[in-house]
C-alpha cells in the first residue's frame, strides 16, 4: 500500500502548481464576486443575529444591568439561579398548557384538512374561515379575546344562553383558569397555519392512491390511516417541532392580554421583563440562552428521529 | 354505506361549529364598535346596535387614538423594509444559487441555523446593538431589523431561482454582460412571482409585528398600528366600543388583502411557514 502512495505522490503534489500561472484578474474577481452580493445580507445576519447571540453568552456570566459601563463576572450564578429560584423556573410549567393546546390544535387541523381534501360543499369558504385568523394582527386578536372573556361578556352570555351558566368563570382573573383561556385563544389564532400545511400536504398525495384503495375495499378510516398519515409524515414531524418550540416561547397572546398577571407568566415574558423592566441583562441573557439550548436540543432530537425530515423549505 | 350516511351530516356539523367559533368573537367586536357608550353599557354583546351606521367610535379611534399616525408609520416602515428585504434577499439567493465558491456551505448553514433562534429572546442583546447604532426610537430600528433578519424570503428566492435555467445566464455572459447586469436585468425580473410571494408573506408579518416596534420605538409619534392599538388599553380603559372600533380598523385591511389575494396567500404560506 505504502509504495502505491509513494508512487502516486509526486504527480499529486505537482498539480496545484499547474493552474497558478493561468491565474488572471478574472479568476480573482470571480472569487470576490459572490461576496459582493453577500456582503450586505450576511453582514446584517451576523450583526443582528449572531453577534447578539454571542454577546448574550458573554452577558450571561455577568451581573450587567444594561446601562452602566461596568459589570462584574459572576460565573455560573445566573444559570444556577434560573434552576433554583422557583419564581424563575416555575414559569416553564405554564408552557405545558400551550403544549397540550398545540397538540389539540394539530388534531383539529388534521381532522379539518382531511375532511376538506375530499368533496365538500362550500369547501373554499370553510377553508378561508379556518385559515383567516392566522393572518390577523396579534394585538387585534388580544383585544378580541379580552372582550370575549370579559366578565359578563360574550363567552359568559353564550354559556348562560346554553343553560351552562354554572361553567362561568373569571376567565382571565382566576389563576386556575387563565392559562386554559389563553391557550384557547392561541389555538384560535394558530389553527389555520397547521390546517393549511396539512391540507397542502394531503392534496399533494396522488388521487389514484385513494381510488386504488377503495377498489380494494378500504374504508375511509383505513385510507386516512394508511395513505394520508404516512403521506404527510414530514409535515407532521415539522409541526411537532413547531408545537414544542412554540409553546416554550409563547409570548404575544399572554403579554398583550394579561401582561403575565394572575399566573399566566411565561418564560419569554419573564425574560424580557428581567431585561427591560428590571434591568438585569445578565440574568435575562442566561434565561435566553437556556431557552435557545432547549430549542436546539429539541430540534436535534427531531432530526435523530426523522433523519430525512429536516426543518427547512423543500 | 350507513356509516358514510352518518358521517356526512357530522362532517358539516363540525364545519359549521368551526365557522361559529371563528366568527362569534369577531362579530361581537363589530357589533360593539357600532354602539354608543350608553348603548354599550346597557345592552348585551349580541344585541344589535341601534344604528348600524354609527361610525363615531371609528372617528374617535382615528383621531384621538392616533390610528392615522399608526397607518402612516406602518406604511412607511413596510415600504422601506420590503424594498430592502427583496434586494438583500435576491442578492443573497443569487450568490448562493449561481456561484460556486468556498464558504458557500457555511453561508447556507448560517442562514439555516438562524431560523432556529427564537428572535424575541435575542432582543435582550440585539437591543444593545441597535441602541449603539443610534437607531433607538427611530423608524430605522424596525426597518433594519425587518430587512436584516428575514431569512424566509431568501429561501423562497433560492427555491424559485433554481427553477430558472442557467442557460439564460450563460447566453447573457457570452454577450458580454457582467454578473451585476445579469442579476439586475435578467434574474430580478424573472423572480417576479417569488417576489410577489415574499412581499405578501413578509408584508403580513411586518404589518402584524408587535414586539419590535413596542421595544424599539416607544415614542408616541412613531407608533405603528400594533402599538397604537395596544396603547388603547390605557386611555380608553373600559371604553370597549372605541377599542372595538380600533380593533376592526386593524383587521379590515388584512381581510381585504386576504379576499383579494387568497390563492397567492395560501401558496405563500405553505412555502414560507415551513422555513
Amino acid at each position: 500500500m505504502s509504495s502505491v502512495t509513494q508512487l502516486a505522490a509526486p504527480p499529486v503534489a505537482a498539480t496545484p502548481a499547474a493552474p497558478r500561472p493561468r491565474t488572471t484578474r478574472r479568476t480573482v474577481l470571480s472569487k470576490v464576486l459572490p461576496w459582493l452580493f453577500l456582503i450586505l445580507p450576511v453582514g446584517l445576519l451576523l450583526l443582528l443575529t449572531y453577534l447578539p447571540a454571542a454577546n448574550m453568552v458573554g452577558y450571561s456570566f455577568t451581573n450587567w444591568d444594561g446601562l452602566s459601563k461596568t459589570s462584574r463576572n459572576v460565573g455560573f450564578n445566573n444559570y444556577v439561579r434560573i434552576f433554583t429560584d422557583p419564581d424563575l423556573f416555575q414559569v416553564f410549567f405554564v408552557s405545558g398548557y400551550y403544549l397540550v393546546g398545540a397538540f389539540l390544535q394539530m388534531g383539529l387541523a388534521l381532522y379539518f384538512a382531511t375532511v376538506l381534501s375530499f368533496k365538500v360543499r362550500l369547501a373554499g369558504f370553510f377553508k378561508g374561515v379556518l385559515f383567516f385568523p392566522y393572518l390577523i394582527n396579534g394585538v387585534a386578536i388580544g383585544m378580541v379575546f379580552l372582550y370575549f372573556f370579559e366578565p359578563g361578556g360574550t363567552l359568559d352570555t353564550v354559556l348562560n344562553g346554553l343553560g351552562l351558566g354554572g361553567l362561568v368563570h373569571q376567565w382571565l382573573g382566576d389563576p386556575d383558569v387563565v392559562n386554559y383561556s389563553l391557550a384557547g385563544a392561541s389555538i384560535w389564532r394558530y389553527l389555520g397555519l397547521n390546517f393549511i400545511l396539512f391540507l397542502g400536504a394531503i392534496q399533494s398525495i396522488p388521487g389514484e392512491l385513494y381510488e386504488a384503495a377503495s377498489i380494494d375495499g378500504a374504508t375511509r378510516w383505513q385510507q386516512f390511516w394508511y395513505i394520508i398519515v404516512p403521506g404527510i409524515r414530514r409535515i407532521i414531524g415539522l409541526s411537532f417541532i413547531l408545537a414544542i418550540s412554540g409553546s416554550l416561547s409563547v409570548f404575544e397572546i399572554p403579554y398583550i392580554m394579561t401582561g403575565g398577571a394572575n399566573g399566566s407568566m411565561t418564560f419569554v415574558i419573564q425574560t424580557v421583563n428581567t431585561a427591560f423592566k428590571f434591568h438585569k441583562v445578565g440574568l435575562a441573557s442566561a434565561m435566553a440562552i437556556v431557552l435557545l439550548l432547549i430549542v436546539l436540543v429539541v430540534t436535534a432530537i427531531q432530526r435523530k428521529i426523522f433523519p430525512d425530515e429536516k426543518v427547512d423549505l423543500s | 354505506m350507513t356509516l358514510r350516511a352518518l358521517l356526512t351530516p357530522g362532517k358539516y356539523l363540525t364545519l359549521i361549529l368551526a365557522v361559529l367559533f371563528t366568527f362569534v368573537p369577531l362579530v361581537v367586536i363589530v357589533i360593539a364598535s357600532l354602539k354608543t357608550a350608553s348603548e354599550f353599557a346597557t345592552t348585551g354583546p349580541f344585541t344589535p346596535p341601534g344604528n348600524w351606521l354609527n361610525l363615531a367610535n371609528y372617528a374617535t379611534a382615528f383621531t384621538q387614538g392616533g390610528m392615522v399616525l399608526g397607518f402612516v408609520n406602518t406604511a412607511l416602515i413596510m415600504a422601506a423594509s420590503l424594498v430592502g428585504t427583496i434586494l438583500l434577499g435576491t442578492m443573497a439567493a443569487y450568490a448562493i444559487d449561481r456561484f460556486e465558491f468556498r464558504g458557500r456551505g457555511v453561508v447556507m448553514a448560517l442562514f439555516l441555523i438562524a431560523t432556529l433562534i427564537p428572535s424575541v429572546t435575542t432582543q435582550v442583546a440585539t437591543f444593545q446593538i441597535v441602541n449603539a447604532m443610534g437607531l433607538y426610537n427611530t423608524r430605522g430600528a424596525a426597518i433594519l431589523l425587518f430587512m436584516g433578519t428575514d431569512i424566509v424570503s431568501i429561501y423562497i428566492f433560492i427555491q424559485y431561482m433554481s427553477t430558472i435555467s442557467k442557460s439564460l445566464d450563460e447566453a447573457a455572459m457570452l454577450d458580454g454582460a457582467n454578473r451585476w447586469t445579469i442579476y439586475w436585468r435578467i434574474i430580478l425580473p424573472l423572480l417576479r412571482p417569488a417576489i410577489a410571494t415574499a412581499v405578501i408573506i413578509k408584508g403580513i408579518a411586518m404589518y402584524n409585528e408587535f414586539y419590535i416596534p413596542f421595544l424599539y420605538m416607544p415614542d408616541k409619534d412613531l407608533a405603528v398600528l400594533s402599538t397604537s392599538l395596544f396603547n388603547f388599553k390605557g386611555p380608553f380603559g373600559a371604553q370597549w366600543e372605541v377599542i372595538s372600533a380600533g380593533t376592526v380598523l386593524v383587521i379590515l385591511p388584512t381581510l381585504v388583502i386576504f379576499l383579494v389575494l387568497q390563492k397567492q396567500i395560501y401558496a405563500g404560506m405553505t412555502s414560507g411557514a415551513t422555513k
